[in-house]
């Protein structure tokens, strides 16, 4: 059974349906990447999927449980983490304070305590700034610390919009591997990107979503060869 | 100028009831960006409850005995008109256009104007509320009125329980967060729709308090005290920095001083002799706020929006 089944899901905003019935699966431990241009839907699915948005019909399954109409605040205890597009951290708190929230329904001090220190393993350079409002962070450093954030809750599921989104070319790479080395300790990963050749590469499945629907999907390998996803996405003719 | 002790302190304690308010407005301000323009009545509840308080007990009952009872009454009214307001007025339209919660709550204010108006005991003209007996305290070389130490204790008190709340309890983390980005927030686990509640909560209960501390102060209550108390409150608030906690205390103390000092010692100057005295102190209040909002915009310790994004 996979850990995440989407079926015909379709999101509406008013009456603008911007996910037109997409369905894929997530199986625990892979990495799988949502990739197309701005406006195919890849941010709204994962609006969704964490609970801000409601869906209009279709059927999200995670570990099990039917979760469509539970709300935002209750998703992230049955384990998704959404690290959002924008990264999104709290800009007058903390770097510890941000990481704090990540793990804002665990009780356990000592465990918070010790995945903290794990966050600023991973990220040095928050560890060093642990006590500066995130707000000074320059916008790769923000991202480390939306994706630390996001793992403060032992996530069975992370989902990562556009981590790479302007970020500096060595930024992104840093980002990158930072993605690879999660997966490589067994984190699930659903990965949303406008960087496609990042994204396939690391990726077990891909998605290419176009304008609300899923238009070609495959290993990242397989994609990464298709010859209109080279044309469309990785900028070749 | 001879009296300026005295002209400082009724200024502070002025202030302090402004302040006291003005955390409601700001509060709420701070999470959902909404002026809830019906808190001045949500104040003018809490001193009906405080004097229904007094009623209640028997005839003799010494007022240092009864102030506890009429202040959880006060703060009691006043915290469920409050989260009433929030749930069945304020809630349907959060996402409404901006000006549908603004016209909504002038429309509560009111709707609670007239229910005391109608249905509260003789409540068409003034009713006096209880005062303290006994010498007025020398403090400072200032005197002051026993009724308005209340306030000096309670002002102080209420804010560092405030202050310490917001800045070192799970739930006053879960509210800044709320403030600053409140998707993100769900997305933390936080149940926003509790932080909002308990923002209106903690507001109403502020003004409860300050409603007490008002009857002490004037000696008379009526249904109308919340429409001036609510507009100074909100002026000290804006002046402070709206959204920020400490902004609208300092707001509401500069406010309180400004009026103070302006009704005793403007007509010295000269040229302005005819600008003094009480009847022009709620002029000098909104002039020190075009002047404040003209040199900053964002008040006085608010932050620019810019550092918001």
């Amino acid at each position: 059974m996979p850990l995440l089944e989407v079926e015909d899901l379709r999101v509406a905003y008013g009456k603008i349906e911007a996910v037109k019935g997409i369905s894929f699966t997530v199986e625990a431990g892979q990495v799988v990447t949502l990739i197309g241009t701005n406006g195919a839907g890849k941010t709204t699915t994962l609006r969704t999927l964490s609970g801000l948005l409601k869906p209009l019909a279709g059927k999200i399954t995670f570990d099990g449980e039917v979760i469509n109409d539970i709300g935002a605040h209750k998703i992230v205890a049955k384990g998704i983490a959404h690290s959002p597009e924008g990264r999104r951290i709290f800009p007058r708190l903390t770097i510890t304070e941000n990481l704090q929230l990540g793990a804002f329904l665990r009780k356990d001090a000592a465990g918070i305590q010790e995945d903290i220190e794990r966050a600023y393993t991973l990220f040095p350079i928050l560890g060093e700034r642990r006590s500066q409002a995130a707000g000074t962070l320059s916008g790769g450093e923000q991202q480390m610390l939306a994706m630390g954030r996001a793992l403060m809750s032992r996530p069975k599921l992370l989902m990562l919009d556009e981590p790479s989104m302007g970020l500096s070319p060595i930024m992104m790479q840093k980002i990158m591997e930072t993605i690879t080395e999660l997966k490589s300790q067994g984190t699930t990963i659903l990965l949303v990107e406008q960087n496609a050749q990042a994204a396939l590469s690391l990726a077990d499945h891909g998605h290419v979503m176009e304008i609300g629907t899923i238009a070609l999907s495959g290993t990242g390998q397989e994609l990464m060869h298709d010859e209109s996803v080279r044309k469309a996405y990785l900028g070749e003719d | 100028m001879n009296d300026l002790p005295q002209q400082l302190a009724s200024g502070l304690i002025l202030g302090a009831m402004y302040g006291l308010i003005a955390i409601g407005y700001t509060m709420v301000y701070g999470i959902v960006q909404l002026i809830n323009f019906a808190h001045g009545e949500i104040v003018m509840f809490g001193a009906f409850g405080g004097l229904t308080a007094w009623l209640m007990l028997p005839k003799g009952t010494s007022l240092m005995l009864a102030l506890p009872l009429m202040l959880v009454l006060a703060v009691g009214v006043s915290v469920l008109v409050g989260i009433g307001a929030e749930r069945f007025a304020y809630r349907p339209l959060r996402n409404a256009p901006r000006l549908a919660p603004l016209i909504t709550a002038i429309g509560l204010s009111i709707m609670l104007q007239q229910l005391i108006w109608s249905f509260y005991p003789d409540a068409k003209k003034a009713r006096t509320f209880p005062q303290f007996s006994g010498e007025s305290v020398h403090l400072l070389g200032a005197n002051v009125q026993r009724g308005e130490l209340f306030l000096l204790i309670a002002a102080p008190v209420c804010m560092i329980a405030l202050g310490f709340f917001v800045a070192k309890t799970r739930t006053g983390r879960a509210m800044q967060a709320t403030s600053q980005d409140p998707d993100t927030a769900k997305l933390m686990g936080i149940n926003t729709d509790r932080i909002i509640v308990t923002a209106f909560a903690i507001g109403a209960a502020f003004g409860g308090v300050a409603a007490v501390a008002y009857g002490l102060k004037y000696g008379q209550i009526d249904f109308k005290i919340g429409f001036i108390l609510g507009l100074k409150a909100f002026t000290a608030a804006v002046l402070g920095g709206i959204g920020n906690i400490y902004g609208a205390m300092v707001g509401g103390l500069v406010l309180g001083l400004a009026e103070s000092l302006a009704t005793a010692y403007i007509e010295l100057i000269p040229g302005m002799e005819l600008f003094g005295g009480g009847a022009w102190k709620n002029v000098w209040a909104f002039v020190l706020l075009i002047l404040v909002l003209l040199v900053r915009p964002q008040g006085l310790l608010g932050e620019r929006i810019a550092d918001r994004a």
